[in-house]
């Protein structure tokens, strides 16, 4: 496996683990490292344990690990259920004051009493961890000043009394230096879903507070004034749905964001765009369900719902990226997707990738063309009909407002013009037209990447935000002179057999990598095209897959 | 100039004597005394007998879905406050199905009229009780009468402060008329609640019933003084008020987002190079 180093951050919410890790986090990808973070979080406001994962490389890195090397212990509950997870020579970092068996490991006993103020341990840590890994006291200072503002003086005291205090002790744990590269960006999967669907000319986004769909929300109110989006909380899920479509058909392009529960409520909206044949994108970031389930943790156990969402028959797109960057530039493509086919694309993103900071290249918004619909409407002409049947299903789309054309959108089924029909023919036409537009969406769909060996002994078929963990797994497989492959899918409907059934045939072994119980894009890919996997590999305790649990599994089913 | 035949006409599905007919004939001389041409004018119902009335007339038009008038025209008029955003809908799809909405709209005060086609009872699915049936209405669904008592919109619009409240009665649509203008003018949120016969399904509720009730304001009332508005809004019984019960000049929504005058969502396009800042910063 890549020289890599993972600091563990446990302790109660409130604590201040999540500025630690920020400070870090910004720290290592401006001193040139990719990092992976992995944020496990109890769904309360204080106590309670939390988690705040990050692993760094000096080369690319793609998934989290399992074992750490450096325990950051806010308190005696974060040794004793995290020892177990230290590497050999794994290093804790705990207050002095706190009682723990370090059973052997190194453990540096910080006087946080004696720094400083012992309130400010999660500062004076973050200056331990720094001066462990070999970082700058002026680049942490900075991150400290970006993450907690001017305002805290002793911040900076606090965090310089713990770099020193750390590089007397003698301990260290630090990485190779990182290859001179482009400068790097630190995002989350949400934010870059953001950045993305501004780049691909988002103007309007409504939501109502779901975790983890929020932060997409959170992401474009930060930027919202700068770029001229409006971004409504709305009363509920409905309404915010209901509100997107409303915008959309105004001419501004619209997402809205939320998680499965949330979600349930807009399947009506789902509908709604299909049969008016309104553009929006929805962001559904998954939870573990069913119901209320786990609210702060992951898992890929959506797809199923948010295929078949939304009464009637209709064409949909559901894309699943599985990076930050992967994020970027399908929130730009499924704004453009919904614009082509007219109608509702998915993004399926989970908890572990919205929350997961990685360091990227900065995004290139030239890089994506942004849709503009004001400029596609078409001419004023006497008697344009919204739903005028042509040949690839798509009318011209005109909107209110902009000339002498009138737009009737209409829920019931409705004729050409946009009104209300039961004549029985029409309706059998508008039928067949809406569903002409599901090729424009098997033409544009994205193949299924393969990573690794084009002639594999085993094939890690995965979606998603599970990318990183098939894929460093099947590194060590092929390390191990293993024949492997990762086949990766962001986009999982429609599916178009020919861009990849012939591998699946060809590999010996095809394992099915996903975080859901039941192998809901298994069974997909079985009845898209009648491809039953070797083996299935999936997770469902609520935390992301690792190439270790991938790897361990692959044992258990006796595939390697 | 626009005139009435600029909006048409078209066939119904309504029944002969229907109260809606009446309200639609309202609104037609309501956007032309307004001076609002079919192409200025967006309409966006829900799903009902008095949501079909959209169909009836030229303008731009969003029929979605029930219950959800209000958000999806919310979402047309922040998109493009440049268009006059009328919602239409029945009691039942208003006040019942998209009860939250109504409530969230008096609170934003966005820009936008509402005319609510309030005949007590639910048309299109035959007759059931709607939230402003009164208590003891018999139906088949509620075979012992409504058990419930009768939501009042214009006492709880006045009750939020709504930005304009009016209750009208189809069987005077040059008055009606006249609201619906009053409400299309106010810069902010409008309650047109319109009383209105359903021959079908309101056997007791009927036109002589409203008719004898219904009286319009006096000349000298003050439509601003909230305290005499929560009194006339909750009026209900052998004398119901018609007119303009309360009205305040509270910023509406729009106001609040500069953008909307300069460069609404529906007329913008992407600033690159703001965007592009925004990502270096992130490094």
């Amino acid at each position: 496996m890549e020289k890599s180093v993972t600091i563990l951050i446990g302790g109660e919410a409130g604590q201040g683990l999540l500025t630690v890790g920020q400070i870090l986090s910004k720290a290592l990808v401006r001193s040139g490292y990719h990092i992976v973070v992995t944020q496990d979080y109890m769904s309360r406001i204080r106590g309670g344990h939390n988690t705040f994962v990050v692993r760094a490389s000096a080369s690319p890195i793609h998934a989290p690990r399992e074992g750490a090397d450096i325990l950051i212990a806010f308190d005696a509950r974060s040794v004793n259920e995290h020892i177990r997870n230290l590497n050999d020579g794994g290093i804790i970092v705990m207050d002095a004051e706190e009682q723990a068996d370090c059973q052997g490991f190194a453990c540096l006993r910080v006087p946080a009493a004696s720094l400083g103020k012992p309130a400010l341990f999660n500062i004076m840590a973050a200056g331990i961890a720094g001066a462990l890994l070999g970082l700058d006291d002026g680049l942490l200072e900075k991150c400290l000043r970006e993450e907690v503002g001017d305002s805290l003086q002793e911040g900076g005291e606090a965090l310089r009394a713990g770099s020193t205090w750390a590089r007397e002790t003698g301990v260290s744990r630090s990485l190779p230096p990182p290859s001179p590269d482009t400068p790097r960006i630190m995002v989350n999967g949400n934010e870059a879903l953001a950045l993305g669907a501004m780049a691909g000319g988002l103007r309007f986004a409504s939501f109502y507070p779901m975790t983890p769909g929020t932060s997409v929300m959170l992401a474009l109110l930060s930027h919202a004034d700068r770029m001229g989006l409006i971004v409504e909380q709305a009363e509920d899920e409905i309404a915010a749905v209901n509100m997107a479509l409303g915008a959309s058909f105004a001419g501004a392009p619209a997402l809205v964001a939320t998680s499965g529960g949330g979600f349930a409520l807009m399947a009506e909206g789902v509908s709604l765009a299909g049969m008016t044949e309104t553009p929006i994108v929805i962001i559904v970031a998954q939870r573990p369900g069913p119901a209320t389930g786990l609210p702060t943790r992951t898992e890929q156990g959506d797809l199923n719902f948010v295929l078949h969402a939304g009464h009637g028959e209709f064409p949909r797109a559901l894309l699943a990226p599985g990076s930050p960057e992967q994020c970027f530039k399908l929130a730009a493509r499924a704004l453009r997707l919904a614009e082509q086919s007219q109608g509702p694309v998915f993004i399926l993103t989970d908890q572990f990738l919205a929350d997961s900071c990685r360091a990227v290249e900065p995004f290139d918004p030239g890089s994506v063309q942004p849709v503009h619909p004001r400029e596609s409407c078409p001419a004023d002409e006497t008697g344009y009909a919204r739903y005028a049947f042509t040949e690839s299903g798509v009318s011209p789309r005109a909107l209110p407002g902009f000339g002498a054309n009138l737009v009737v959108a209409d829920s019931d089924e409705h004729t050409e013009d946009g009104h209300i029909t039961e004549n029985l023919a029409v309706r059998a036409r508008m039928v067949e037209k809406r569903l002409r537009k599901s090729d424009i969406l098997r033409k544009e769909c994205i193949r299924p990447v393969c990573l690794g060996d084009e002639d594999p002994d085993i094939l890690l078929v995965c979606w998603g935000s599970t990318l990183g963990a098939a894929r460093e797994a099947a590194a060590e497989l092929s390390s191990r002179a293993i024949k492997a492959a990762t086949l990766h899918f962001s986009q999982v409907w429609p599916l178009v057999p020919e861009g990849f059934l012939p591998l699946l045939e060809r590999s010996r072994k095809v394992v099915i990598v996903e975080g859901n119980a039941t192998g809901q894009f298994a069974r997909l890919l079985r009845r898209e095209c009648g491809f039953v996997p070797h083996a299935r590999v999936s997770r469902y305790d609520g935390l992301p897959l690792t190439p270790e649990y991938i790897l361990r599994e692959l044992v258990d089913e006796g595939i390697v | 100039m626009v005139c009435i035949e600029d909006f048409g006409t078209f066939e119904t599905a309504w029944c002969p004597g229907c109260g809606n007919f009446a309200i639609l004939e309202a609104m037609k001389k309501a956007l032309v005394a307004s001076g609002l041409a079919p192409r200025d004018v967006l309409f966006v119902s829900g799903i009902g007998q008095a949501a079909k009335a959209p169909h009836y007339l030229n303008a731009n038009v969003f029929n979605g879905l029930h219950g959800r008038a209000l958000p999806a025209a919310t979402g047309a008029k922040l998109a493009n406050p440049r268009l006059t955003v009328i919602a239409e809908s029945g009691d039942g799809c208003t006040y019942g199905e998209g009860g939250n909405h109504f409530l969230a709209a008096v609170r934003r005060n966005i820009n936008l009229t509402l005319v609510v086609h309030d005949n007590q009872v639910y048309g299109l699915t035959k007759g059931q009780a709607s939230p402003t049936s009164e208590q003891g209405f018999v139906t088949k669904t509620q075979p012992h009468g409504v058990f419930s008592a009768p939501f009042n919109p214009v006492a709880v619009a006045v009750a939020m402060h709504a930005g304009f409240v009016a209750r009208g009665f189809s069987g005077e649509i040059e008055a009606l008329a006249g609201l619906i203008a009053q409400g299309i003018a106010h810069p902010g949120f409008a309650l047109v609640d319109v009383l209105q016969p359903c021959v079908s399904f309101n056997k007791v509720n009927t036109f002589s019933w409203y008719r004898k009730r219904c009286a319009p304001l006096p000349p000298e009332y003050d439509p601003t003084d909230w305290d005499a508005a929560v009194h006339t809004a909750a009026e209900w019984g052998e004398r119901i008020p018609v007119g303009v019960i309360y009205r305040n000049d509270r910023p509406c929504f729009e106001s609040h987002f500069p953008v909307l005058d300069t460069r609404p969502p529906a007329y913008g396009s992407v600033d690159r190079d703001a965007l592009r800042e925004i990502i270096k910063a992130m490094g």
